[in-house]
């Protein structure tokens, strides 16, 4: 193979392995920057000494974040919050999939039709936000949980699972004497793990990252998840118009890189898992739905 | 397929429903009595969180106020959309923002995964494609909090490296990044590259891995080189792929990443940052205004739907892709 290679195509071959280099360089720079930045002196991260490896390494920033309880309070606050949703989503999602999968469902378009039809058109945020008001909900978890429970996309790729399920198995545990709901719980959902593995990461991931349905929703310190602590430490001074910057302001630096890495740890060690499924999970849901 | 199964285990094939009405209709509900079951809790959150905001977008009409509701409410027809329209100084800053920003994002960060995805296909090494593969995929898993918060402290003039490292280098005066206004489209957009670029290339490898292999042996041997099979066979194979998620993307047009917006601008940017959902979200939860924040919300959503109706309609034209 090498022999018939001609030499604008090895050119073209070290170029493209430069190129990945420099891809790899910007991809990694502003993490492994952040990383140095929060183990190094504050004097030497202000004044520009740390550039890529850390100066004056000293673990204070971390030490002073771990004697603030509004970092405990935010972290078991988003803990809770990711865990129930998810948990709620996958129960809600599967038992709304698995029905609309049976090809043979009398109503099972129009209700498809209903779920799809929210992709394209939607009541926005105000009228969204006013129905939750309605209920009651606001300064709850369920202002956070319940209104994004289910996600029509993740709806739409576990409803393709289902359908690709050999529907012998089923009707076989069925004359054995098992009802709709067992055949879901003992033999489409054990055999659908991997799909319910995915969209669980999927919305845990979201959940985990999202701050907008708290800072509408919640105005109770108590309740603030992760990254609304974050926003109002780390981009305190960019939005001048923060209704929920009473947090300590004037924090160094060095505090604001170390609560980044605090905040990105458990998604990095997650990541590898993380990866392998949501590939996965993008591939079925743009490929086939 | 068989559908041999015991009677009122709501697995046989319906008899064609007859024309009973609500006989029929309660028959079929006892009969897949669980399934239905199964579906309730979903259906009524479509109805509640989905559907019940849709019909709340009467507010646009009405003078709304929480104490009178949604039923007590005056009707005021088209009043705050016209106060919009003609009487709201920023209104077209506002659609201008909105479109730009999009704009830009379709010019930068649409064809960006295309490339690379193309550039990943052309990596010999499987080991060091997966890798590079994997390193470019972490961004997208960042919250938007986060990666507003790396381009906050990244460019501040006074402790952020960017600056340490202009003035280094070039012997810059530090750059006010976030407070000018001409540089909030690149900011937004490049972070946006940044997060973006990785994660995007994977629908396009598998458009690529779909493609027929023979394709590239008969270019070979019709003398065609890397560049050129890359180009014929490789790019056109992604086109479908493209053309969904272009509309897709022009679905979304008026729904900017105004998260990250929100984030990173302020009074100083406003010129070139603020779109309509900043606005709407200033207007309508901050400001309580919610009956004018709905008109103008449901403006965008409006503009939104139809500019999502016509690509595919165009699509389905002059391809033989599209989204339905």
């Amino acid at each position: 193979m090498k022999g018939e290679m001609s030499i604008g195509s090895r050119l073209f071959d070290i170029c493209n392995v430069l190129l990945m280099l420099v891809l790899i360089a910007l991809m990694m720079y502003p993490l492994v920057y952040v990383f140095s930045a929060s183990i190094s002196s504050n004097a030497a991260v202000s004044s520009g000494q740390v550039v890529l490896w850390p100066k004056s390494i000293t673990w204070a920033a971390y030490e002073k974040l771990f004697k603030n309880p509004n970092l405990w309070i935010s972290y078991w606050n988003t803990i809770r919050y990711t865990v129930v949703q998810t948990v709620l989503t996958l129960l809600a999602t599967s038992a709304m999939a698995y029905p609309l999968a049976k090809h043979w469902l009398p109503g099972r378009r129009l209700i498809l039709l209903m779920a799809g039809f929210t992709m394209l058109f939607n009541g926005g945020l105000i009228p969204t936000f006013l129905v939750v008001n309605q209920l009651g909900m606001i300064n709850t978890m369920w202002a956070i949980v319940i209104p994004t429970l289910i996600n029509t996309w993740y709806l739409f790729i576990m409803r393709t699972f289902f359908a690709a399920l050999p529907e012998e198995v089923e009707e076989a545990a069925i004359i054995d004497g098992c009802s709709s709901f067992q055949v879901l719980t003992r033999i489409v959902l054990p055999l659908s793990l991997p799909v319910m593995v995915t969209i669980g990461l999927f919305t845990a991931v979201n959940q985990w990252n999202s701050f907008f349905d708290a800072l509408i929703y919640l105005n109770d310190r108590q309740l603030y998840p992760l990254q609304i602590m974050l926003r109002s430490i780390i981009i305190a001074d960019a939005s001048l118009e923060g209704a929920q910057s009473e947090f300590d302001t004037t924090v160094l630096v060095t505090q604001k890189y170390a609560l980044t890495i605090i905040a990105i740890l458990p998604i990095l060690f997650v990541y590898p898992f993380l990866q392998k499924y949501f590939v996965q999970g993008t591939m079925i849901g743009g490929v086939k739905g | 397929m068989n559908h041999n199964v015991p009677a009122g285990s709501g697995y046989e094939l319906p008899t064609r429903a007859k024309k009973n009405g609500f006989r029929s209709f309660a028959s079929t509900l006892k009969k897949h009595k669980i399934l239905y079951l199964l579906m309730l809790p979903g259906i009524l959150y479509y109805l509640i969180f989905r559907y019940a905001p849709m019909y709340g977008l009467i507010i646009a009409f009405q003078d709304y106020s929480l104490g009178r509701g949604i039923f007590g409410s005056k009707f005021v027809g088209l009043k705050h959309f016209i106060e919009f329209f003609y009487y709201t100084p920023n209104a077209w800053q506002l659609i201008r923002n909105t479109v730009m920003i999009n704009v830009y994002e379709l010019l930068f960060q649409f064809p960006a995964p295309i490339l690379l995805a193309v550039l990943f296909n052309e990596l010999k090494n499987v080991l060091f494609k997966r890798f590079v593969q994997s390193i470019s995929y972490l961004p997208h898993f960042l919250s938007t909090v986060i990666i507003a918060g790396i381009v906050v402290n990244f460019l501040s003039p006074s402790t952020g490296i960017i600056n340490h490292l202009l003035s280094q280098w070039f012997g810059m005066k530090p750059i006010m990044f976030l407070g000018e206004a001409e540089w909030f489209r690149t900011i937004y957009v490049g972070s946006g590259v940044w997060q973006s670029i990785g994660w995007g290339t994977i629908l396009y490898l598998a458009a690529i891995a779909g493609i027929d292999p023979t394709l590239y042996e008969a270019a070979k041997i019709d003398g065609a080189n890397r560049f050129q099979q890359a180009r014929h066979i490789t790019f056109i194979g992604m086109v479908p792929v493209m053309i969904i998620l272009l509309i897709l993307n022009l679905g979304s047009f008026m729904e900017v990443g105004f998260q990250k917006i929100l984030l990173l601008y302020n009074p100083l940017t406003y010129e070139t940052a603020d779109v309509i959902q900043t606005f709407v979200y200033r207007r309508g939860v901050l400001s309580a205004d919610f009956s004018f924040a709905t008109a103008v919300g449901l403006f965008q959503s409006v503009f939104g739907f139809i500019l999502i109706v016509i690509a595919n309609r165009l699509a389905r034209k002059y391809s033989e892709t599209s989204l339905w």
